[in-house]
């Protein structure tokens, strides 16, 4: 058990012929995902030959890669295309759809989100490192040797401070079950309160640990979630704390304006969830042994 | 993108917005060639920052001695509006907005008067928590919108609105009722609520704020003052408003980052931070503000490199660090994902080789291949600082930092 992706996922790397899609899907290949090929408009009918020799099929269309088998996509497609890319895969039928590409225009993920109201495919992203479950499936391009199979979900919204938070979880001893990044952006598929459902219903997830950091109100939203509805122990962490009010760090999502957004809102919001909140980057780890009373 | 006032009117005009007339200036001959069109002008500042009303202009950068009270007067003479520019142009505006600094005034908007019945707030924005658009009005117009929602929240109505095909009519006049509006009133709200919304809409705005919006003794409504800030990832559709960004607003350092797509934003700090991914720059950020502080250490940057951090990145991320005279010390946090550590290791040394850095660097590595990166700088004879994790490079900083800052005096 693992929470979207596992072994039977059968991938489609919209965007594989392009740099980054090409360089990731080695990656992802290496990792032993089961990527069954790539859509590039135009170059349909070639192939994209692997580091290791492998030839893989390309597409013009998300419909002939669903034809082929495909239930899972990742977009590597460069921002003014790739909101297309994701309704393209939506009405193809694609189930789980992870967007790594960043600097997509708000409102063209407005239309990408008004469009998911009406499907029950699931976004990842976009502006994220995607997701992994260790040992089976890695869609996106986290570093996945860093990863160990074990019992912490990892949910965040920034690439960097998962790896952190992976290699801490790995060295403490506990290992992942699944790993979720959201991405930084204010318009965004899954949140924090998807992601936690998925892992309290998870029999493999024994812990939770969420990375959070200023701007909007979905960490306080989802600490009001796991008060009602939420048994493992949790873990958390906001970047940010010394954050300059109204500059944009970074992150489209990361800017606080006027009360709403604050590291302080957020942290108290933890504090009343019963959330174990690390102290520093370097607590991530011990953070989560704590929560669960080891 | 953050644009001036009159630039936003130059927008709202193409969609037949009702503005009253205006001339943007740069000199206080052409204020006062421009003020003689309307006898009676609103001599207004032009800064990027809001709350310039109840500023105050002061003649040099370190805000010493008051030119004006207030960035926006009311001249009932051309020669009142020449005056009052000869205050504005080129001295200094601060506002609640700009904080411990003041905006040097390069252009002064002048406009026309009308006679004001009443006045509202109007702004359209996204809604993160539902992913939607939403107009938000209110009955208290030209005062804070914060404030307004803090002592009287019930003056305030909010209406989320389809981005894919505006604003409706129904939804607009539900808008008018709620602001108390009467007769003709409600038709010429509804038609100025939907042409705000379809100007938002087209120029990829996440921001557009009129405040206050007149509704004038004609029953006539006004967009008095407008604010309109753009998606900068959807500037690339509209080359025309990309084009008005005024880079002397901005912070040098910011702007040659921009220009070379890092992500910097500048602090008050005397620590310059060079970090991999958004989160962990901010977390780093974090962590210098605590650890530091007992060496009164601060950041000085916010800088995020992105994914890899080759030889050129980090030359490009240590030159505008160094941009800053107040940086003692350079603090480089990254975590080896793909990108190894041992090779960023070395576009580091080969930074600090190529560019003879002169204070203090500290560098902690962590992830892939961690140990042969943090070898190579043990071993390369160089003056570089290795720290075990982030609380050890803080505070390793901190002190390089106080004890750099004593050796220069």
């Amino acid at each position: 058990m693992s929470v979207l992706v596992d072994k039977s996922t059968k991938l489609v790397c919209q965007g594989l012929t392009g740099k980054s899609g090409s360089f990731h899907a080695n990656q992802m290949l290496e990792y032993g995902t089961n990527l069954i090929g790539g859509v590039s408009p135009g170059k349909g009918g070639t192939n994209w030959k692997a580091n290791s020799g492998d030839e893989k099929p390309i597409w013009n269309t998300v419909k002939e890669a669903v034809a082929a088998g495909a239930n899972a996509s990742v977009v590597f497609v460069p921002p003014p295309f790739a909101a297309d890319a994701i309704l393209e895969s939506i009405e193809a039928g694609i189930k789980l759809i992870v967007t790594i590409t960043e600097w997509i225009p708000v409102k063209d993920m407005l239309e990408v989100k008004h469009a998911l109201k009406y499907n029950d495919a699931v976004l990842i992203g976009p502006n994220c490192p995607g997701i992994i479950t260790p040992g089976e499936c890695k869609i996106g391009i986290m570093p996945g040797f860093i990863h160990k199979p074990g019992t912490v979900g990892v949910v965040s919204r920034s690439g960097t401070m998962t790896y952190e938070a992976v290699n801490q979880t790995t060295q403490v001893g506990l290992g992942q079950s699944t790993c979720i990044g959201i991405g930084g952006d204010p318009v965004k598929g899954l949140d924090f309160i998807d992601c936690l459902k998925l892992f309290q219903d998870d029999p493999n997830t024994k812990q939770i640990l969420m990375l959070g950091e200023i701007g909007g109100d979905s960490e306080e939203r989802a600490c009001e979630f796991i008060k009602n509805h939420v048994t493992k122990p949790v873990a958390g962490f906001i970047a940010g704390t010394h954050a300059p009010e109204g500059k944009r760090l970074g992150h489209a999502g990361a800017i606080v304006q006027g009360s709403c957004g604050t590291a302080k809102a957020k942290l108290e919001a933890m504090a009343s969830a019963g959330i174990t909140i690390a102290e520093n980057t370097n607590d991530l780890g011990n953070a989560v042994l704590r929560a669960s009373g080891k | 993108m953050k644009v001036h006032e009159y630039q936003s009117k130059q927008i709202l005009k193409k969609y037949n917005a009702p503005l009253l007339q205006g001339i943007p200036c740069t000199t206080a001959e052409e204020v006062e060639k421009a003020a003689e069109k309307f006898g009676r002008s609103v001599v207004k500042s032009q800064i990027y920052a809001g709350g310039r009303g109840k500023g105050t202009v002061y003649n040099e950068p370190e805000l010493k001695t008051v030119s004006l009270d207030g960035g926006v007067k009311l001249a009932s003479s051309p020669q009142e509006a020449r005056e009052y520019a000869e205050c504005m142009l080129g001295k200094y505006l601060q506002t609640v907005q700009t904080g411990n600094e003041g905006k040097q005034v390069n252009t002064i908007y002048i406009e026309d008067c009308c006679n004001i019945e009443s006045e509202y707030y109007f702004s359209i924005l996204l809604d993160r928590s539902v992913a939607a658009p939403m107009v938000m009005v209110s009955t208290e117009g030209g005062m804070d919108i914060e404030e307004v929602a803090e002592e009287s929240p019930e003056k305030i109505f909010k209406l989320h609105f389809n981005p894919l095909t505006g604003l409706a009519d129904h939804q607009a006049r539900l808008l008018a009722y709620q602001l108390g509006l009467k007769g003709g009133q409600i038709r010429n709200f509804i038609k100025t609520a939907k042409i705000l919304v379809k100007a938002y809409l087209d120029t990829d705005s996440d921001l557009l704020e009129v405040n206050p919006l007149v509704l004038t003794t004609e029953d006539d409504f006004m967009v008095l003052d407008s604010k309109m800030t753009f998606d900068d990832n959807a500037l690339y559709r509209h080359p025309e408003i990309a084009k008005l960004r005024d880079k002397s607003e901005e912070d040098p350092a910011e702007v040659e980052a921009i220009d070379n797509n890092l992500a910097f934003v500048k602090l008050e700090g005397n620590i310059g931070c060079m970090v991999n991914g958004a989160g962990l720059a901010m977390a780093t950020v974090d962590a210098v503000s605590i650890f530091g502080k007992e060496f009164n250490a601060a950041p000085a940057n916010f800088l995020d490199v992105g994914g890899g951090a080759n030889a050129e990145k980090v030359k490009l991320a240590f030159r505008i660090i160094l941009n800053d005279p107040s940086v003692d010390a350079i603090l480089v946090n990254i975590f080896g994902g793909i990108m190894k550590c041992d090779v960023i290791a070395e576009g580091v040394l080969q930074a600090v080789r190529e560019m003879e850095l002169h204070i203090p660097l500290i560098v902690r590595l962590a992830g892939t291949n961690v140990e042969e990166g943090k070898k190579m700088i043990a071993e390369s004879g160089l003056k570089v600082i290795a720290a075990e994790d982030l609380p050890d490079g803080c505070l390793k900083a901190a002190k390089a930092a106080a004890e750099y800052r004593k050796g220069a005096k």
